[in-house]
This record gives structure tokens, sequence and C-alpha cells, in this order.
């Protein structure tokens, strides 16, 4: 291969990049205002809607005021970490899209190993976090830094041996070839969700963990730290801490798409449902799976530190280590092992 | 803090984390600056610290006439204002002697209810949400919204009423409004239902609650608790039916008790408490609507005379006029008069020297014996059992600084 067509292919990989980031961004962007008008509902509210009809704008809006803001620096901070740290979050949160496909074929890296990409970047992701708590040499961030490194570990631990029940199930770890595993003659009833029911709660509720939403938003519990670790950031690095946030939520519900809910498969495996583009069965599992963790911020009180701890290792992990000898047992037993 | 522990020996080095609980800290309730010792995220010690909403009420009382200190008790717990007041107006009726009319009676215990309602409801929601659940709160203020609305229809404010006057009430309720108290009282029980569906039986908010911040009895007694914190464990002790005022004997309700002390109890009691001053309100409303007379007390050196009175009376007119510029002379001696509050016992000791202010007017605010006992409620627990602890006081800093 000469040089002219690296640069072409580099060119081409760039391009698609660029315009996963931009769709995934204004995507974000509407996902942001969903949680919000959820959330309203819930409460007997409105919610955002001033900005645009309906308050569809809200969320440019906030960028925009967020991007115009002044950003201080807390005098006693490491500012080179203290400007790093919501960058790493952010850019390792939508550094973890490159391999998820999010139609058959429409995928920038077709990893073999996307599984493993994923759940590597996203337990880097706690490194943002820490470092923020760190330093901004605050006291309610630096617990908050604590909090977050002891959850983000003990949640990971459930979740991995959740993801080895759905590879032995499926027998690959490249993301598009799980999603080819589920598809059966019968449709939605034949995706991971359902035989691996009880994985799907475990993912579910870990997923809620690891990205720190409600019940186990200890990092940035309210009432007691604050704002945790972002008690001391404001403009732009806060929206940046923001933006990672919810880049993560929507990785762990398009990661729950993908290992559980069939990803970009049509729930009815036959005409007109299967003309309908891969891409929107897969916004709609997407907006789904937002829409369980978007009720779950709304109803739930937050766990304690200790309770989380306890929830994550004394009963998650029990629970996710038999289901792995388990499934493996009847895979094995059953002949139904893929090879 | 570097060279702090750079200076220290190497034994030394090692010390508590100490942080700072407000004063601007989204779950203090207010103005409550709590400083915290942590050994990691165990609480080794609390020290609140109070004062920053310190308004001086009870000198500024010293320097009103006794219509004219009024006002200051709406200022006081401003989660139930008429009930503050109550507390007031009893003890100048008992200095002065006056007997309130029956009509005059239920308008308060009705008032006194409601403002019950008003601050458990905001209670029982943000103590919810300084467990992190952040839906209560918001259903419970649509509901606060509407008994403000009836604060607002008798007296004109929605939360500083001076509707609670020595002698009786200001003005009588109209006929559509005690109608409208009725037919609030069943959908709001609906509220409360939803409430328990929502929060009560919630797995996480009894793992945050159950067990914490244990208070016995006796403990109770010796800190001076009194109220649901009180009740919640164990003693059946509220003054409406201990040392009942107005006419609270006649009239039937029971009082909750809690049985181990801690914070679910506490909010269990308050739920509770809820459903029972309904049906207060319930029967008031019904009597109200039945029975008519006047509403305060016929002796107009206290109560103003009627407008039209005036017009046609010279006795009315001087009447009124020495009421609102010289006020009312009280007997000389002193009185202590306690009400049974949204929080607990709210009472208020009144020195008179016989004239139309008072010498002295001392305030018994309940949150001020609740508050010191966050030490040893919090010692031992974690961080955030703080706040959950913090919010089953029920703590407002208006009457805590005063």
């Amino acid at each position: 291969m000469n040089w002219q067509d690296t640069l072409i292919q580099v060119l081409i990989i760039l391009g698609q990049s660029l315009a996963l980031l931009v769709a995934l961004l204004i995507f974000i962007a509407f996902i942001l205002l969903a949680d919000r008008k959820i959330w309203a509902a819930v409460q007997l509210r409105r919610g955002p809607n001033v900005v645009g009809p309906f308050g569809l704008f809200q969320s440019f809006a906030d960028l925009l005021k967020f991007v115009l803001k002044e950003p201080t620096i807390p005098s006693g901070s490491n500012k080179a970490i203290f400007l790093l740290a919501p960058l790493v979050t952010c850019v390792l949160a939508l550094a973890a899209w490159a391999v998820v496909p999010i139609a058959q074929g429409w995928v920038i890296a077709d990893l073999n190993v996307g599984v493993l990409y994923i759940f590597a970047i996203s337990s880097l992701g706690v490194y943002g976090i820490i470092m923020g708590g760190w330093a901004s040499n605050s006291k309610y961030p630096f617990l908050a830094a604590l909090r977050s490194a002891a959850q983000m570990v003990s949640y990971e631990v459930s979740i991995g041996f959740v993801i080895i029940t759905v590879l032995m199930c499926a027998g690959s770890l490249n993301l598009s070839e799980i999603v080819e595993a589920q598809n059966g003659r019968f449709g939605f009833l034949g995706w991971y969700w359902l035989p691996l029911l009880p994985m799907f709660v475990i993912f579910f509720v870990s997923a809620l963990a690891e990205t720190n939403r409600p019940p186990f938003d200890l990092v940035e519990a309210e009432s007691e730290l604050v704002a945790g670790f972002m008690t001391e950031y404001g403009s732009t690095p806060y929206l940046l801490f923001m933006l990672g946030e919810y880049v993560a939520i929507m990785t762990m519900c398009a990661m729950g798409t993908i290992l559980f809910l069939g990803g970009w498969l049509s729930p009815i495996p036959f005409a007109p449902f299967t003309w309908v583009p891969g891409l929107v069965w897969f916004v709609i599992k997407l907006c789904f799976m937002f829409f369980l963790f978007a009720m779950a911020k709304a109803m739930v009180p937050r766990y304690r530190y200790d309770q989380l701890m306890r929830l994550g290792w004394k009963v998650f992990l029990p629970i996710s280590l038999v289901a792995v000898v388990v499934v493996a047992g009847v895979l094995h037993f059953t002949g139904t092992a893929p090879q | 803090m570097v060279d702090v522990a750079d200076e220290m020996k190497p034994a030394d080095k090692v010390r508590n984390f100490q942080i700072n609980f407000g004063p601007q800290h989204p779950a203090a309730h207010g103005v409550l600056r709590l400083v915290l010792e942590l050994d990691g995220e165990v609480v080794e010690r609390v020290d609140p610290h109070i004062g920053l909403l310190h308004r001086g009420t009870e000198k500024l009382i010293e320097a009103k006439t006794y219509l004219q200190a009024v006002p200051y008790f709406d200022r006081l717990d401003y989660c139930a204002p008429m009930n503050q007041e109550h507390a007031y107006c009893l003890a100048v009726e008992k200095l002065l002697g006056i007997e309130v009319p029956k009509r005059g009676q239920l308008i308060r215990v009705l008032y006194s209810e409601i403002g019950r309602l008003l601050s458990h409801l905001l209670n029982v929601t943000t103590f919810a949400m300084d467990v992190g659940a952040l839906t209560p709160p918001l259903w419970g203020f649509e509901e606060r919204e509407k008994l403000m609305i009836f604060y607002e229809r008798a007296s004109g404010s929605r939360m500083h009423a001076a509707f609670f006057r020595p002698g009786g009430v200001h003005q009588d309720l109209p006929r559509a409004l005690v109608e409208d108290i009725g037919a609030f009282c069943d959908p709001f029980l609906k509220l409360v239902a939803d409430l328990d569906a929502l929060v009560t039986n919630n797995r996480i908010f009894k793992q945050r609650t159950v067990d914490i911040g244990i208070v016995s009895v006796d403990e109770a007694l010796s800190w001076g608790f009194s109220g649901p914190v009180l009740r919640g464990s164990g003693a059946a002790w509220d003054l409406r039916r201990a040392q009942p005022y107005e006419c609270y004997s006649e009239l039937d309700f029971d009082i909750p008790v809690g049985k181990h002390g801690d914070c679910y109890d506490r909010y269990l009691v308050r739920m509770e408490e809820m459903r029972q001053s309904t049906a207060i309100m319930k029967q008031c409303v019904e009597r109200l609507l039945k029975e008519s007379g006047p509403v305060h007390t016929q002796d107009h050196k206290v109560a103003p005379p009627k407008r039209a009175e005036m017009k046609r009376s010279m006795e009315a007119l001087i009447h009124h006029f020495k009421l609102y510029t010289e006020g009312f002379h009280v007997p000389e001696g002193d009185v202590y008069a306690a009400v049974e509050a949204p929080k607990g016992e709210f009472g208020v000791y009144l020195v008179s020297d016989g004239t139309n202010k008072p010498y002295r007017c001392k305030i018994r605010a309940p949150g001020f014996a609740h508050l010191q006992a966050m030490d040893f409620l919090n010692r031992g627990h974690m961080l955030a059992d703080v706040s959950a602890v913090l919010g089953s006081l029920d703590i407002v800093f208006g009457e805590v600084d005063r």
C-alpha cells in the first residue's frame, strides 16, 4: 500500500469518527433534555420548556452558557491535573464508542476484542474522577474521589462476570458477532435478556453504579458531599465532566443493548419489521435503556457507602460467579455452546 | 496543610479529617454549621454551631406591645407559623384570664393542624431528599401550596399570617373556605398513601434510616426532646392529650408512637400524625359548618370591636383607638404556656410588669433541644447518616436561632 492509499484510509476513518462524534453529541444533547423531562414528569413539573419548542434547545443553551463562563481554578489546586481530569473523563468516554456497532457493519473499528476494549476504557474513566477530586485540594472532592475509586472497582468485577456469561453464549468478543449470535427465529424472545435475565438485572444495576447514577451517586451525593468531585469545577471543565458522564451512560446503554437486547436486530424477525433500518432499532433500544436509567434516578434514595460496597461484594459478586458456573455448565452439558 | 504535617512528629501524623458541614451546605437545612470530625467516613464528633440566623426576637418583643409581638412568632418556625402564634396567644390569654369562644378555638385548632401538615410535609419529604430521593419534596410541595392558599384566604398572607390574636383569631372564616378545607382532606390522604408507596416501603430508604440515630426514651427525656422525636422513642407524650388546650379534649384523634427511636420511627410517626391531623381537620370543619358564634373574645379591651359598631358607639371607637395605639395592659405576673407544635413542645414564658409591653418573653423552641443531640446521635455513624439524622430531627433555624 502506498502513502496515498494510507492517507485516504486515514481520512475515511477520520471522517467516520467525526460523523459518529457529532451524531453522538447531538443525540446526547437531546438525551440530556429527555433525562430532565422524564425527571420533571415524575416530579409533577414541566422541566425545561423555555428554550425552543418544548425546551428542545435547552442543552445547546446550556452548552453556550458553560463555554462562555469564566473557568475558575482554585489557587490551592494542582492546575495541570485539575484541568486534565475533565478531559480524561470526556475523552475516554467518547473513545469507547469507536467499537460500538450502531447497525450492521456500521462500526469504526470492528475489533475482535471489542467487549474488552469497552470494559477497559470504561474502567479508566474513574481516573478522571480521582484526578479531579485530588487535584481540587478540597475536602469534599477528596472524599468523593476516595468513594469513587472503591465504588467503580467493586462494580466492575460483577460487570466483568456478567459479560463473561454473555461471551460464553455468543462465543465471541466481537460486539457485532455478539449481536449476530442473538439473531434467531424467535426475535426478541431469543435475545439474551430472557435466558440471562438475572444477569441483565445485575448488569443494569452495576451500570448505574458504574456511571454514578442514583441510587449509587455517592460520588456527587448532594446531601453529603455538596457536589462531590465536581465541587470546585465550573464552566467548561464542569461541562466536560457532565458530558463525559452522559456519554458513559450512553455507552452503558449501548452495551446493554448489544449484549442483552440484540443490538440493531428487529424485535420481530420478519417483514415489514426487518425493512426498518437497524440503526432505528438500535436507537429505540438505546432510548429504552436510558428511560430505565432516568426512571431509576427519579424514584430511588441513595445508598450509603458501606451498603453500596456490601451490595457489590456480598450480593452481586457471588450471584454473578454462580451464574458463570451455571451458564457454563448448561452450555457444556446441553451441547449448545458455540464452537 | 502540608507544612503542618511536616512539623508534626511521625506519631502525630495521623489525625482526623475535619470538615465543615454548612452553613452553605445543600443538606444543612438553612444556616446550620456542623463541624464534623471524620475518621475516614465515620463520624467521630459533631459540633453544631448555631446563631447564624439570630435576630434577637426575644429582645425585640420587649419593645413591642402585646399585639405587635404576634408577627414575630410567625418568623420562628416558618414552616408552621400559626402554631407559634398559638403558644404566645395562650400565654397572654392566661395572664389576662380571658376565654376564647368555641368557634375561635375550632378555627385555631383547624389552622394549627394545617400548620402541622405544612411542617410535616416539608420535613418528611426533605428527609427523603436528605437520603437521596429527590422526587418526594416536589410531591409534597404541591399539597403545601394548597395549604398555604388556605392560610392566605384566612389571613391574607401565605406564611406570616398574624392570624391568631390574644383573645381569639383575627377574623371569621368564610364558609366557602371551610368547605374547601373539608374538600382538601380526603384527596390529601391519597397523597400520603402515594408517599408511603414511594418512600416508606422503599428498601433503600429503610436501609438508610432503620437503626440510625437511635434515642432511648430516657435519653430523649433527659435531653429535653419533645414532639415526634420523643414519640418516635416510644413515649406517648403529646401536649394536645397530656394537658389539653383549646378544644382538643373534645376531638377524636390518636397519638402515634414509635418503638425503636431511630430515624425511620420518627419518620413513621410524622406520617401517621399527618393522617391524624387530617382527621382533626375534618372534625373541625364539620363543627365549623354547623356552629356559629364569635371568633374572638367580646372584651374589647383586648379584641377590636366590630367595624359597624364603631360608627355608632363612642365607646367602641375609643376601644379601637386605644387597642391599636397603646395596646392593652396585662396584669403583673409570669406565665408559661406551651402548645404541641409540629416539631415538639413550643413554649412561651411571659413576664408581665403590668404595662402594655412584655417585660420578658422567653421562647422555648423544640428544635434547640433536638439540635444539641446531634453529637451523641451521630457518633460512630457514617457521613451520609449525618444528613439522615439531621433530617429526622426536623430542625428549622428560625426557631433554633431566634
